[in-house]
């Protein structure tokens, strides 16, 4: 039992992140419509967001900046992993960007097809 | 297909479950991702950027093209949402609303082309017009400037504290769409202009490449900050820190003017005149 805790313990973070990774990709491949799409889309991202910071974590250790003060003796083990905080703050920036560009494309085809459900556009397309 | 779906999910979930099997444990001071590159910027920092926060020096310094090309998708985005949307002259709503301000009478002009000059005692209005809701008016003028004064503040003091041009950029972005959500679409277009927020996204990456074509002129390599010690007077390792500065700056407005332009195409399906 205590070694199942262990696991637990140990490994939860990664199984939240599968689970609303997985519901971002249901979103993005079984979902109809459109911005039902970009919504699972973005979901994927924010787990992807979740993921990395978490594998910047270090136990018992503060935010990667250095204290005011102890600039000589600076200990890695002290200061979590800047790495990927650098990384996810562009890819948060340019999710919203993409997000942007995502929904000028669902309000271009709502435009042109008065409907964002994909199968009534395809039925438009194969008519025309 | 949406058993399928369920089916594929659950599947790729189990496997990489499975997988997690193999990952370091949460909060590991001795994982992977931990050990090879992070310690040597975290214990760097101080001494060659003076920068005593590891993200902004490791974001514009160490990593310094990777940003640089995030900043130009950024400006590319916002680029393409204006090009998928923006409709230009000839293209105007086909009737404009108008509200009498001493009666409340409201006509509809059907006549194509750009609205009226505004009258004395016609305002133009949103064909959604709802009454102005004198609270959340007022509450917003008075947030606006100080949500962008700590905008200001988060570019500003990225080098010392959680923050810097990204999270400025977007803090002082949200704050011109909060203008044009409390208020309307024309009067935060009055604020800052169509043309304004053009020039503003790209002179945001033209600083970002600038500073480092100037340490390219000055003669070191691209991004190599140390090298404006020669024309500012500061020592090699102020220098980069002052370099990072710049890039940030840059970084800020890009980003200010991107998000602002995302919001008023979006909200406005291209017309940019009223919108939600």
């Amino acid at each position: 039992m205590d070694r199942i805790l262990e696991v637990v313990i140990a490994k939860y973070n990664y199984w939240i992140y599968i689970v609303l990774m997985m519901i971002g990709l249901y979103g993005v491949i079984a979902k109809n419509n459109l911005v039902k799409k970009i919504v699972g889309m973005s979901i994927f991202q924010t787990a992807i967001i979740l993921f990395f910071i978490s594998m910047g974590m270090k136990k018992g250790a503060t935010i990667p900046i250095i204290i005011h003060g102890q600039e000589a003796s600076v200990m890695a083990s002290d200061y979590i992993n800047p790495l990927p905080h650098v990384l996810m703050l562009t890819a948060i920036v340019v999710a919203v960007s993409t997000l942007g560009v995502a929904l000028a494309l669902a309000v271009k085809i709502h435009k042109e097809f008065d409907t964002l459900e994909e199968d009534e556009i395809l039925e438009k397309i194969r008519k025309s | 297909m949406r058993i399928l779906g369920i089916l594929v999910c659950v599947a790729t979930g189990a496997m990489l479950i499975w997988a997690s099997g193999e990952f370091p444990p949460w909060g590991d001071p001795n994982s992977p991702a931990s050990l090879h590159v992070s310690p040597r910027y975290i214990e760097k920092t101080m001494e060659e950027t003076s920068v005593p926060n590891a993200v902004t020096s490791v974001l514009a310094d160490y990593r310094g093209y990777d940003t640089m090309f995030e900043t130009t998708v950024i400006f590319a985005a916002g680029v393409s949402c204006f090009m998928l949307l923006r409709l230009f002259s000839g293209r105007e709503r086909s009737s404009h609303h108008y509200r009498h301000i001493l009666t409340g009478l409201t006509l509809r002009v059907r006549r194509k082309g750009k609205q009226l000059p505004e009258l004395e005692e016609f305002e133009p209005m949103d064909s959604l017009w709802t009454p102005y809701d004198l609270i959340l008016r007022t509450l917003c003028r008075f947030l606006i400037p100080f949500i962008q004064l700590f905008a200001l503040y988060v570019i500003a003091h990225g080098h010392h504290s959680p923050g810097g041009g990204f999270q400025g950029g977007v803090i002082l972005g949200a704050s011109m769409i909060l203008l044009a959500i409390s208020q309307d679409m024309r009067s935060a277009l009055r604020r800052i202009r169509e043309r304004t927020l053009a020039i503003f996204s790209v002179a945001g990456v033209a600083i970002y490449a600038g500073t480092g074509a100037l340490c390219l002129i000055l003669g070191s390599n691209f991004l190599d900050y140390a090298a404006l010690s020669r024309i500012f007077p500061v020592d090699p390792v102020g220098a980069r820190s002052l370099g990072i500065f710049l890039v940030e700056v840059g970084v800020g407005i890009a980003v200010m003017a991107t998000m602002i332009v995302i919001y008023h195409n979006l909200a406005s399906e291209g017309f940019l005149d009223e919108g939600l």
